[in-house]
């Protein structure tokens, strides 16, 4: 149990860490999007299991994907090249 | 399996089956032309001269001091979260400012006073009904600035000058509809494995965001957990089929209205107690049984107007984020 929480909240700071080395902007929102996957495992154990259900549905869900659609405005989602290749 | 068979002889090699039957052409390697090649020198030498200034001293020993002192900043920062946090009382000990009578009075009357078997509902949507009818505001105010902020015209403002192509225009001269169609250019419009999943996939996703809400006052979750699960299942749906059919149910008079009511409903069920100076006044509904759907007297219709807000909220998001419209 203990070594099971301890695994994820290593796993949280590895998220934290890795979100600012991540050059593309679209691999940090999948890693953002899977630290609160974690952290909602993490409310389950502290059992608030009402967080968890929320953060599971705002964070991992919702948030994330008004990053994708916001980063597909600003045109980052894909390579720079291949964009003006298409235009 | 036979061993001339026309599967084994394309597995090893010997036969390609599509050899004269697919037009095929050879491919050409590549080879970089000599003025490409030197006109990407060119511009490599123009980077290096004009644009990063190499050569400049005090422009690399600022570049490195930049780079130590912000690595001395985050440590700085660091040590000083991990000195107030080792100063924090330690969690879980009895003896923490946060068990005071407040708490103690909401676990062990809660059930008697609101009925809700959930105590987290109960606390949030009875004894601090107020802050909860303020975040469902701060949600349809975000959601109005959003609408100042991306709304596009539904007509053309001003006609389009010759020869411009629509894709090139900035984003806030497009109509609703060219904004749709420029979303969509490098995808495809109706994709079928998508369709499909969603098909499957949605009916779920809503009914259990209708279940959590309904079950706001007995299981984990409640409004604003439920709501965020509609809204997600409907972001899904509009992300399948597209904004046509989402069009017939949702638009932005049913999400003024649903807002508008929801709110007005949570303001007017729960102002008696706002204008008392949130003391609490019996509301004349029976509490009922605890566990039972219909418990907990204002809880559940509560409950149904924070889902309501939420969801459209979501959806409202997204639909402004993508087009600028509903």
């Amino acid at each position: 149990m203990s070594v099971f929480t301890y695994l994820l909240l290593g796993f949280l700071i590895l998220c934290a860490i890795s979100v600012t080395f991540s050059k593309k902007l679209l691999n940090s929102i999948l890693i953002f999007m899977s630290y609160s996957l974690i952290m909602s495992i993490i409310w389950m154990l502290l059992e608030s299991p009402d967080l968890a259900i929320t953060e599971a549905a705002v964070g991992a869900g919702v948030t994330s994907v008004l990053f994708f659609v916001t980063l597909k405005k600003i045109h980052a989602m894909g390579g720079e090249e291949q964009d003006h290749e298409e235009r | 399996m036979k061993k001339d068979s026309a599967f084994s002889r394309w597995f090893y090699g010997e036969k390609d089956t599509l050899l004269g039957r697919v037009e095929m052409k050879p491919q050409k390697e590549y080879e970089p032309k000599e003025a490409e090649l030197r006109e990407l020198l060119e511009d490599h030498q123009h980077l290096r001269e004009h644009i990063y200034d190499v050569h400049n001293r005090k422009l690399l020993a600022f570049s490195r001091m930049y780079k130590v002192a912000a690595v001395i900043f985050c440590l700085t920062l660091i040590s000083i979260m991990l000195v107030t946090v080792s100063w924090l009382p330690e969690s879980g000990n009895p003896q923490n400012p946060v068990n005071n009578e407040v708490s103690a009075r909401y676990i062990e009357k809660g059930l008697q006073e609101t009925g809700a078997v959930n105590i987290v509902t109960g606390m949030i949507l009875d004894y601090r009904a107020f802050d909860t009818f303020g975040e469902s505001n701060v949600l349809f105010i975000a959601t109005v600035t959003v609408l100042i902020l991306l709304r596009l015209d539904k007509e053309k403002k001003a006609p389009a000058k010759k020869g411009m192509v629509v894709y090139e225009k900035p984003l806030d001269e497009l109509t609703v509809a060219q904004a749709e169609a420029h979303d969509r250019v490098y995808e495809p419009k109706n994709d079928a494995i998508l369709q499909k999943v969603a098909g499957f996939l949605v009916p779920v996703i809503i009914i259990f965001g209708i279940y959590v809400v309904l079950n706001g006052h007995l299981s984990p979750g409640g409004g604003f957990s439920g709501g965020a699960i509609i809204g997600a299942g409907l972001i899904l749906y509009l992300n399948a089929f597209g904004f046509e059919k989402t069009e017939r149910f949702f638009t932005e008079r049913t999400y003024k209205w649903t807002c508008f009511g929801a709110l007005t409903f949570y303001c007017l069920a729960k102002s008696y107690s706002f204008y008392t100076g949130a003391n609490h006044l019996e509301s004349g509904i029976p509490l009922g049984t605890p566990g039972a759907i219909l418990s907990s007297g204002l809880i559940l219709p509560l409950n149904i107007c924070v889902g309501l807000v939420v969801a459209c909220t979501m959806y409202a998001f997204y639909a402004l984020f993508r087009k600028g419209g509903f």
